[in-house]
């Protein structure tokens, strides 16, 4: 992942007619002659930097910010629709099949017993799952955009 | 016998004072009152002191005594509030705590508003916001008074009224000399306090029956006089189907309800970035869950060693199962033992209801400063300093918040606080989750939201059982009650979604599609987070 989160950032690039006037210091590695002049020139003209708001929307859609976010959403998705419905389900047993849920498993243990330590078992297993891929999946590309977004705006008071 | 745990668990009590207000005053010096500093503590809290923190700030007294209360009597119904107030950390972690660390700098309102028309957005969210902090802030108080004169033994209505005053006295004092920082080292104290509490009585009563959970459960069902059934759902909700319902609309509105808390919610900025948030979430779940694990031993513990006749003898609610449980644990009644545990216990929940309180009040004053003053204020009129009007706003809370807990006395504490969560999912959490995942979402939509759900809501609860038309309403004499179910969360939580959708497929204007960009990349990477 961190191989392909170097090209992928420089992807984030401003197509507008404005590009022609890179952000300062953003565009050094393509180092042509004519960024310096324009970069002069540009400072008199009335609205050469692209603004903000133009920062953010190109960066909304770069491929690196749209597989921060497909990564997060793949994965909370399908699990908080899990979590809810294995609740609900708990919950509606409960209050409405009682008699299965009296059913004896082990001793004094119960199929209710069983059911509402495995909410907390679950409950634990997911906060692992989820704070696990976080921290492996999403982590690090989500902060190289950060800085990334951060040195193209600054300077921008918006 | 009865004056002296007395005596100990008053000492306990001003100890507990005494240490609280030194971290008032010695965290209060050198500091210049800057928003940032009031509201967010500075933003430098480890994920461990705010996972404590967040824990000490949601482990209210009403869970402590109330759901080992309910397990104590009626068994396996108690412990479906456990788990309803565990599973809802989830919502916390995968939906809102990393986004909202990104998108907002002091409330709920910021996340909701940042993509929005300021104005409209912040006063409804912000109006919501005040509404369930009131609530929540009510049911303490009025816990606060029971609770203190039922342990002290007085149980006159002086002792009790005094109780709710100085408690109000005490969380404006808490909140406007030390503001965030002084909030979150007296909640970081108080879960210390109450999770070695907890583990201490659990494992006595686990030693007490050498470890065998079995043995345990077998004495608890013996001992309640409900034989198995003691052990298996519908004692408490198993009657008609609207008594079911009921418990299914509690549920749902746990479960979705801590979303929307704005003290909880407000706790995710201490932290310096989205990445410390989450794993300040990931401390608090264990420390909830293990919390929730304890109180279901507590409670059948009580229900086997105490007796849930004696439980119920001594408070009809079941407040009082773990004090009784504590003095049981200790050696009964006039053992040196017993004295000591009992006090301890008391001067433990105590603690609680004060940390829980100063957390309210504190995001409340926030939304009352940062949104509602920001966006009512007439332009043109000389501007106040933000704090300034923070601190004025946790005393005026104060006051409405003593006077309604005096008003309140008699209503139950259990009642209140699922209204506050029903309220808090049902306003709230609409306007938030719309505002992370929803394109096209807009400002009407999010008006809507808020209001749309606010608003049912508050009126279901009006024509509800609770108020009117059955003996142990709040009006018993008269009869207007339309609708069947005590908690609203059921019709008025869908009802928040369905109205935030509407407004926003209705609205005149366009959405904002630059401003969605800008607040999705900021909500995702962190980019321009406060």
């Amino acid at each position: 992942m961190e191989k392909e989160a170097g090209p992928e950032t420089a992807g984030v690039r401003l197509d507008d007619p404005w590009d022609d006037v890179p952000a300062p210091g953003r565009y050094d590695q393509d180092g042509t002659g004519g960024a310096a002049t324009h970069d002069a020139s540009g400072a008199a003209a009335p609205d050469p930097a692209p603004s903000a708001a133009d920062i953010y929307l190109e960066v909304h859609r770069s491929a690196a910010f749209r597989e921060v976010r497909r990564r997060y959403r793949r994965f909370v998705a399908p699990a908080a629709l899990a979590f809810l419905l294995w609740y609900l389900a708990y919950v509606v047993a409960a209050t409405t099949a009682p008699e299965l849920m009296a059913r004896p498993v082990a001793g004094a243990v119960n199929v209710a017993m069983v059911a509402g330590l495995g909410q907390f078992l679950t409950t634990f297993l997911l906060t692992w799952a989820y704070a696990r891929h976080a921290r492996l999946r999403r982590d690090r590309a989500a902060l190289d955009l950060r800085w990334d977004t951060q040195e193209m705006t600054r300077g921008l008071g918006r | 016998m009865k004056g002296d745990h007395q005596t100990l668990a008053l000492l306990l009590f001003s100890a507990f004072i005494a240490v609280t207000l030194f971290i008032t005053t010695w965290v209060g010096r050198n500091r210049q009152g800057s928003a940032e500093e009031f509201y967010a503590g500075g933003r430098l809290f480890s994920p461990m002191e705010n996972g404590f923190a967040i824990a000490g700030d949601y482990m209210s007294a009403a869970s402590f005594l109330g759901i080992s209360g309910l397990i104590a009597l009626f068994g396996y119904d108690g412990m479906l509030y456990s788990v309803g107030f565990l599973v809802a950390w989830l919502v916390v972690l995968l939906l809102v705590a990393e986004l909202v660390r990104n998108c907002g700098r002091f409330t709920l309102a910021d996340v909701v508003a940042a993509r929005m028309a300021e104005r409209p957005v912040r006063t409804a969210v912000g109006t919501s916001s005040v509404t369930v902090s009131v609530l929540y802030l009510v049911a303490q108080m009025v816990g606060a008074g029971s609770l203190v004169a039922l342990l002290l033994g007085g149980t006159s209505d002086a002792a009790r009224s005094w109780t709710v005053v100085g408690v109000g006295a005490l969380m404006v004092i808490y909140v406007s000399f030390g503001g965030m920082r002084a909030t979150t080292w007296i909640q970081i104290v108080k879960a210390v306090l109450l999770m070695a509490g907890a583990v201490a009585l659990t494992v006595l009563v686990l030693v007490h029956f050498h470890g065998n959970v079995n043995n345990l459960l077998n004495a608890a069902a013996e001992r309640s006089g409900h034989g198995k059934d003691f052990l298996a759902p519908g004692l408490r909700y198993g009657g008609d189907w609207t008594s079911r319902f009921d418990f299914i609309s509690l549920g749902v509105a746990l479960v979705l309800g801590t979303a929307g808390l704005p003290h909880i919610l407000s706790r995710f900025y201490t932290v310096p970035t989205a990445r410390a948030a989450r794993r300040s979430v990931v401390w608090s779940i264990g420390l909830i869950g293990s919390f929730y694990l304890m109180t279901i031993v507590l409670g059948f513990g009580a229900a086997a060693l105490v007796g849930s006749a004696e439980v119920r003898a001594s408070n009809a609610a079941g407040n009082t199962a773990i004090p009784l449980l504590a003095l049981d644990l200790g050696g009964g009644e006039g053992s040196t033992g017993g004295t000591i545990l009992f006090a301890v216990v008391a001067a433990i929940a105590f603690a609680t209801i004060l940390a829980v309180v100063a957390g309210i009040t504190l995001a409340s004053s926030a939304s009352v400063a940062h949104d509602l003053y920001a966006s009512l204020r007439r332009p043109g009129r000389k501007k106040r300093s933000e704090v300034a009007v923070a601190r004025t706003a946790a005393a005026g809370i104060g006051a409405v918040a003593i006077g309604l807990g005096l008003l309140a006395q008699d209503l139950n504490v259990a009642f209140l606080v699922g209204l506050a969560f029903a309220v808090a999912a049902s306003a709230n959490l609409p306007a938030l989750l719309y505002s992370l995942f929803w394109r096209n979402f807009t400002t009407r939509g999010a008006v809507w939201a808020v209001y749309g759900g606010l608003i049912p809501a508050v009126v279901l609860v009006l024509v509800s059982p609770v108020v009117s038309g059955s003996p142990t309403s709040l009006f018993p004499g008269v009869d207007f009650q339309l609708f069947p179910l005590e908690n609203p969360g059921l019709v008025s939580i869908p009802l928040g979604f369905l109205a935030g959708w509407i407004g926003t497929v209705i609205s005149p204007e366009p959405p904002d599609e630059a401003r969605h960009a800008e607040a999705e990349v900021r909500a995702l990477t962190g980019a321009g987070a406060a």
